[in-house]
């Protein structure tokens, strides 16, 4: 296959992955998108086959290479539960900092394979665009196991907050700097590895001081580095799928970050420098007399079957607590008595963007009844019972009122406006934030105290009598 | 009398070589001149380098735009399934298994086909999984 035939076809490649995007702007074009991701990525491994056309023996090892991973990906693909997806994309993108690391090292060792030059001799171009994919690359890795750690609860969500860490950091990206230019001028394979070990701590010293409920923003940002790091390989290999890939992904992972951080009210810059939560932040406002009004699931159910709309407000909460399949349950009883039911998420609930949808899309709840903020919110006036699952910090109208709290301006689902607040909750502690939630104390919010699955399923009990 | 006459005679013969001589130096660089015309008009002696960051650019414009039109209820699947594409990283991969001379090269390939592997498949397969379960009303 000629050179210029091959080019055509990594871009046809490029197109689809396009197209692939394009399809999840809405549920029924998005499983043919993702057919035309598949087409594509099969289209741009054959076009590499039969441009390199390997001898047998390595022929043996793509297959085995393939056979491998492709089994493995394939078998944790059926198996991971849903509420993991957020450890499991941040496992992802780790694979592919690594796997960009690999593929540097690759044309660094074998440069004749790559068409960059013979080994020793390099062109400066691709040396250059080498260093900053694998830089990224490496980066990406070692941040996005940070990620998982944090997501998967090996590694407490608390932020850890090394002394004089922004100094640090930025000591060791000057002389990351320093080092790629070295490398790019001596052609040092142990220069290589010393920016790929820089790089590989800068990762987890950029990410272990961010703490657990930022992760949809740092997720985002680890895919768009992970795109970023490919079309830096991309252009050392100059293959246009590779290139219009990494910039189709480094945009998506971007503009994820910027809509995550909107929904925080929370400059990207303050997020990346970490050690938000955790302290006790301590909202200065008056809270009235602080008692709290508790009820039962028979009261709960009460309230909500002689409702005539209600909406169920989700948050992490029901994520950890896997409470989603009896969420469901209860509306479908409710839906039976004739009740209207909607459900309300916020940008930023769960650990990862689109989290909730995921959970409740599972759970069989019809996408058509799932909306979000900026299209609920003027409803919560109209509406007899709004039903907090797992929910907190955003639902806290202290960030809408209260300008001394450190969570003002931050978009809220205003449920404090329904008729009844039904709220559940282990405790009275505070939110992610560390900040009291003026919610609980309002004269129409009830507290149902319990474990978020428990409740619920008390409440179905309760309704079916 | 006759010999300034030949003088000048001899004089402008020779500069009349000289200047034949020099059109005759001159004459190699016409079709030099042209080639190089052609080249220009063909984009031939701009870097490729340049192709490919325009391309980057304008990928980086058409992933914003499309990324926007994204519905917010399938962003889990969108960061699965740009995962899943980012892993064409595997043409490097197969590149270093494929032709590599050096036993490193080709060992350092391998692991990247596996890992980017592990990526495709898990990626699109678990993007699929997903966005199966995303069902309308039924009436």
């Amino acid at each position: 296959m000629g050179e210029s035939v091959a080019a055509f076809l990594y871009l046809v490649s490029g197109v689809l992955f396009i197209l692939a995007l394009r399809g999840l702007s809405h549920p029924t074009t998005s499983r043919r998108g993702n057919a035309f991701g598949m087409v594509g990525m099969a289209i741009a491994i054959v076009t590499t086959l039969a441009l390199s056309r390997p001898d047998f023996g390595a022929l043996i090892l793509i297959v085995l290479g393939l056979a491998i991973g492709g089994s493995l990906g394939a078998y944790i693909a059926r198996r991971i539960p849903m509420t993991a997806m957020p450890q499991l994309v941040a496992a992802f993108h780790s694979l592919v900092g690594f796997a960009a690391v690999m593929v540097a090292a690759g044309a660094l060792y074998s440069p004749g394979s790559f068409g960059i030059g013979t080994a020793g001799a390099i062109a400066g171009e691709a040396l250059i665009e080498m260093s900053i994919g694998v830089a990224i690359g490496a980066i990406t890795f070692t941040g996005s196991v940070i990620a998982f750690l944090k997501l998967d609860g090996r590694m407490s969500g608390k932020p850890i907050m090394l002394p004089m860490r922004h100094v640090v950091n930025a000591v060791l990206a000057i002389a990351l700097i320093a080092l790629i230019v070295a490398f790019v001028d001596t052609q040092s394979h142990g220069l290589f590895w010393l920016v790929v070990l820089l790089s590989l701590a800068l990762g987890v010293l950029i990410i272990v001081p961010i703490g657990g409920a930022d992760m949809p923003v740092v997720i985002s940002m680890l895919n768009s580095y992970s795109g970023w790091a490919a079309a830096g390989i991309g252009f050392t290999l100059g293959n246009l799928a590779l290139i219009i890939t990494g910039a189709l992904v480094g945009s998506s992972g971007a503009i994820l970050s910027y809509i995550m951080c909107k929904g925080m009210n929370r400059s990207f810059l303050s997020v990346i420098l970490g050690g938000f939560g955790g302290e006790a932040a301590s909202g200065s406002q008056d809270l009235g007399d602080r008692t709290v009004k508790q009820g039962s699931a028979d009261d709960a159910a009460y309230l909500m079957k002689n409702a005539s709309k209600v909406i169920i407000v989700p948050g992490y909460g029901m994520a950890v607590a896997q409470a989603q399949h009896a969420v469901r349950e209860m509306a479908d009883k409710l839906k039976a008595d004739g009740v209207q039911v909607k459900y309300a998420i916020h940008p930023v609930a769960g650990r990862m963007p689109g989290h909730m949808n995921v959970l409740l899309a599972e759970a069989n709840v019809p996408y058509d009844e799932v909306f979000e903020l900026e299209n609920i919110n003027s409803e919560f006036a109209q509406t007899d019972v709004a039903f907090v699952i797992g929910a907190n910090d955003v639902t806290n109208p202290a960030a809408r009122d209260d300008k001394s709290s450190p969570i003002y301006g931050m978009p809220i689902l205003e449920v404090d406006k329904a008729g009844t607040v039904l709220f559940i909750k282990r405790s009275l502690a505070s939110g992610y934030a560390g900040i009291d939630n003026a919610l609980f104390y309002k004269p129409n919010t009830m507290m149902l105290f319990g474990d978020a699955k428990k409740m619920t399923e008390d409440i179905v009990k309760a309704l079916a009598e | 009398m006759a010999n300034p006459a030949l003088d000048r005679a001899l004089d402008q013969l020779s500069q009349a070589a000289e200047a034949v001589r020099r059109a005759a130096e001159g004459l190699p660089n016409v079709p030099d001149a042209a080639a190089q015309a052609v080249h220009v008009a063909s984009g031939g002696v701009v870097d490729p380098l340049v192709f490919q960051i325009a391309i980057f650019v304008l990928a980086i414009f058409v992933g914003y735009y499309v990324v926007w039109s994204v519905t917010p209820a399938l962003h889990t699947p969108l960061m699965s399934v740009t995962n899943a594409i980012s892993s064409v990283i595997v043409v490097g991969a197969l590149l270093a298994v494929g032709l590599s001379a050096s036993g490193l090269a080709t060992g350092f390939g391998f692991v990247a086909l596996i890992l980017a592997s592990v990526n495709i498949f898990g990626g699109f397969l678990v993007t699929q999984r997903m966005l199966a379960m995303y069902k309308k009303k039924d009436k």
